[in-house]
């Protein structure tokens, strides 16, 4: 097995326990300790699809370089319950611990003998600080900050910002307990203590970083780019962009609807947008299937329209708390006939942040549906980002006004294809028409027109490919002997892998249509080797690199059991392709 | 003020002659010239059928949308812009067959819409076969045998959903509709009139002749603020039985009513800026 880990410059700390036992904020509040103490963070989380019970387990990978993947190892595991430390009892790094309740009947016997027993009493600790259960994750949170040699001030600030709105109570006893958990550890086990997480500098001159995921930066994208109406049905992984919505929308004046079900999610999407709205909607591949005819109405009434997908595996319900990338080629080809489809695709949050932003500025430019897909591992990781900048953006709504326009043609025929938009109640007559339709908007079935108004249509996307569109990226060397290409949430996988690779480098695709089939072919035509790596069964993105450059991809890594892929894998399918030579 | 001419499209109807959507065209128009409903404050949402092609034949701002999604449009564009006087236009197979789910949660929104629907008890433009209204035991193209299943009544499920405006009206007394149509307009909240009209190609018993001598209009002193009256009315249909008029009228706030960012002005009356959500940012650090 390859080292991902060389210098032990990522130290993980995976947390498990039932569900509804905190893990998520337990590890984010980790994270939060680590980005304050000026490190980065990459938090992996894992979950059945049940509120309580079933096993949760979250992975928080801290460094001092960036960090953009889980790992296949654990430096230390805090087991909330037995099944934690039988579930992950091969994943223990050279060098780890184990946190546990030594008050539970907890069995360690099978634990490899060089894992540190780190038996702190967490239950009775709760108990006597706030006589609660909820209490138990707050002292582990303790004890592996004492372990870590983290700074126990940044821990109760933290604390106290995140029980403030409950109450001095609440704040009190949270604190306590950490506290208890913290002395607990530096007590007993001064010998397994380390020095990893201390603050660089003082505490109070931390680098503004933020930990988030991308279901918040697509909500923040959003927000930012000026969104005025958005209708989302819950499904997972995408529920908590409605969530961050929902929570600010009277603050900055949006409407967030939840309707009955994705037909209607995106029928309202698409009715406040004719009426002159930003408009968005966000889903999952189930409820894009249900989107799918009010895709090509977008396309055909020319209304433009920002669709969030966010992968996981199909088909049917599938996994429905797992990753995958199945839906990409369903994406592309979605709707009876032809019409522009601009679809993007986020590597991470920080992309699906700026993605989203951008794609509001396309819809309305080219007045077209715009997709931006992301998949769970994207929409559910937190990863740690300076705070976004986007001073740069400038909304652009593209032909748009509410005024009267003299002879006002809403599908007039125009040199790139775009007509000028207006809304209803500025006066100025039109029809906006699921029926193929005249200038005005009259339906009919003229065959000269309908020759026109596709080519009118059509013509969006090359334009777009002229204006907008974006090459793929490079990283890496810029020649090399081996070209990995991906998309999605393997970026931060395999940047990973490339910090432990040499002669290797990575293009990531963001722009799926248009594709930008010239760039990437004199991308990959660099390079020996190519290794197409994506989550799903029949390598939808090799058949659409094919299909755009003709250059078929024989080397694939296809991964399709839901789960991340770890950088591990990707150097091991390198190695792989050289020992054929 | 808007005039019969203005609301003239350089296309003639293509509706069967005698087709009730006819006399719907007209009594709309009547009522649009009567109110001064035109494309500086009113808009038009149709559905797929017969009905939706009138989006061609009234010029006002419209939106034809898909089969049975009509409803979640005009909701969407009610919320952009609630300042728009906003008329939805289904069928009976439309609004009830395809769209069935949104009529249900529309209805319980109570959303400021104006919802008439075209009901002839058929799918037409597919040349005649059953819908959700059509009567047990009726032959149709998809049922040479007669239809198996049971219809269900509009008005009892619009009054049970949520509505807050249910009437029921004949194509064929266009006066009367018109006057309901702009009844119905004034309501705050969602407005329902489903309206009796034949399909003179496919269906042979539910005749103008067969409305006009079954139907009668509830009378004066009926009180449509009784809801168990409302749906005991409602459910009155048979020879010579069948009631017109606005069955039941509650106040209630409207969906829109309801929205604190839209009290002001409407959503769209703000332009588009990149905003301020730094502040958003520090929750996550």
């Amino acid at each position: 097995m390859p080292n991902v880990n060389k210098d032990q410059e990522i130290i993980s700390v995976k947390i498990g326990a039932e569900a509804g036992q905190g893990v998520k904020s337990a590890g984010l509040m980790l994270a939060k300790l680590a980005i304050r103490s000026g490190y980065h963070i990459y938090n992996q989380i894992e979950y059945p699809s049940l509120i309580k019970g079933g096993h949760n387990v979250l992975q928080v990978n801290i460094s001092k370089s960036e960090v953009t993947a889980p790992r296949k190892v654990n430096d230390i595991l805090i087991a909330l319950n037995q099944d934690t430390i039988n579930k992950h009892i091969t994943e223990f790094s050279n060098d780890s611990g184990l946190i546990f309740d030594s008050e539970a009947k907890i069995d360690t016997s099978k634990v490899p003998s060089n894992v540190a027993l780190l038996g702190v009493p967490l239950s009775k600790i709760a108990k006597e600080s706030g006589n609660s259960d909820l209490l138990i994750n707050t002292v582990a949170l303790g004890a592996v900050t004492a372990v870590l040699g983290g700074n126990l001030t940044i821990l109760n600030n933290l604390i106290a910002e995140e029980f403030g709105s409950k109450g001095e109570e609440v704040v009190k006893v949270n604190v306590s307990a950490a506290e208890q958990g913290f002395k607990h550890i530096t007590e007993n086990y001064k010998k397994n203590l380390r020095a990893f997480l201390s603050p660089s500098d003082s505490v109070s001159n931390f680098v503004p970083y933020m930990a988030v995921d991308g279901n918040e930066s697509v909500a923040l994208g959003a927000i930012s780019a000026g969104l005025q109406f958005a209708a989302i049905y819950p499904m997972s992984p995408v529920s908590n962009i409605l969530a961050v919505l929902a929570e600010n929308q009277e603050k900055f004046g949006y409407i967030y609807k939840q309707p009955e079900d994705e037909l209607s999610a995106i029928n309202m999407s698409i009715g406040a947008s004719y009426a002159g709205a930003r408009s968005m909607t966000a889903t999952s591949g189930g409820g894009f299937c249900l989107m799918t005819e009010g895709y090509g109405l977008a396309g055909m009434t020319e209304t433009p329209l920002v669709i969030i997908e966010g992968m996981r595996p199909g088909p049917a319900t599938g996994l429905p708390t797992w990753s995958d990338q199945g839906d990409l080629q369903m994406i592309l080809n979605a709707h009876q006939g032809d019409f522009p489809r601009i679809v993007l695709a986020a590597g991470d949050a920080k992309e699906a942040f700026e993605l989203t932003m951008q794609a509001f500025n396309l819809a309305d430019k080219y007045q077209t549906p715009v997709v931006l897909i992301i998949d769970k591992n994207i929409c559910e990781n937190s990863q740690s980002f300076p705070l976004y900048d986007f001073a740069g953006y400038k909304v652009d709504r593209g032909r748009f006004s509410t005024e009267k326009v003299e002879n006002y043609k809403r599908y007039e025929l125009t040199a790139d294809g775009i007509s000028q938009r207006t809304v209803p109640g500025a006066g100025n007559f039109f029809v906006a028409n699921s029926d193929e339709h005249d200038e005005e908007g009259y339906s009919t079935e003229d065959p000269e027109i309908r020759i026109k108004m596709m080519e009118k249509r059509m013509n969006k996307l090359k334009v777009c490919k002229k204006e907008d569109m974006q090459k793929p990226q490079l990283y890496g060397p810029e020649n090399a002997d081996v070209t990995i290409v991906s998309w999605g949430s393997n970026k931060g996988t395999i940047l990973q892998a490339l910090k432990e690779l040499e002669n290797v480098n990575y293009v990531h695709i963001n722009w799926l249509s248009p594709f930008p089939s010239e760039a990437l072919s004199e991308m990959l035509s660099k390079s020996k080797y190519i290794l197409n790596v994506e989550c799903n069964y029949t390598g939808q993105m090799a058949k659409l690199i094919r299909e755009n450059t003709q250059i078929k991809i024989d080397e694939n890594f296809l991964k399709y059991d839901g789960r991340q892929i770890f950088p591990e894998e990707i150097i091991d399918a390198v190695n792989k392709i050289r020992s054929k030579k | 003020m808007t005039k019969m001419s203005d609301l003239q499209t350089p296309h003639f109807p293509n509706w069967c002659p005698g087709c009730g959507d006819l006399n719907i065209w007209g009594a709309f128009k009547n009522a649009a010239v009567k109110e001064g409903w035109d494309s500086s404050n009113t808009a038009i949402v149709a559905g797929i059928g017969c009905h939706g092609h009138i989006v061609n034949f009234i010029k006002l701002n419209s939106f034809e949308g898909l089969h049975g999604r009509a409803l979640p449009v005009a909701a969407g564009v009610k919320m952009a812009n609630n300042r728009l006087n906003t008329f939805v236009f289904t069928g009976d197979g439309d609004c009830f067959g395809e769209g069935g789910n949104h009529f249900i949660h529309t209805c319980r929104r109570n959303h400021d819409l104006t919802v008439l629907i075209h009901d002839n008890a058929l799918y037409s433009l597919t040349t005649g076969q059953t819908s959700p209204l059509t009567a047990h035991g009726f032959k149709t193209k998809s049922t040479p045998q007669g239809n198996p299943d049971e219809p269900f009544n509009p008005l009892t499920l619009a009054i049970i959903s949520g509505a807050t405006f249910v009437a029921r009206a004949y194509s064929g007394d266009m006066p009367k509709l018109t006057e309901l149509i702009i009844e119905a307009n004034k309501h705050k909240g969602l407005a329902v009139i489903d309206i009796l009209q034949p399909c003179v190609t496919f269906n042979k018993v539910c005749t103008h002749g067969f409305y006009q001598e079954n139907t009668y209009y509830l009378e004066s002193e009926y009180d449509p603020s009784d809801k168990n009256k409302a749906l005991e009315r409602a459910s009155e249909f048979g020879d010579k039985k069948i009631p017109l008029g606005i069955f039941y009228r509650s106040e209630r706030p409207s969906y829109e009513d309801q929205l604190l960012q839209i009290k002001e002005k409407p959503l769209i009356e703000t332009p588009v800026e990149r905003s301020s959500a730094v502040e958003l940012f520090k929750k996550y650090t």
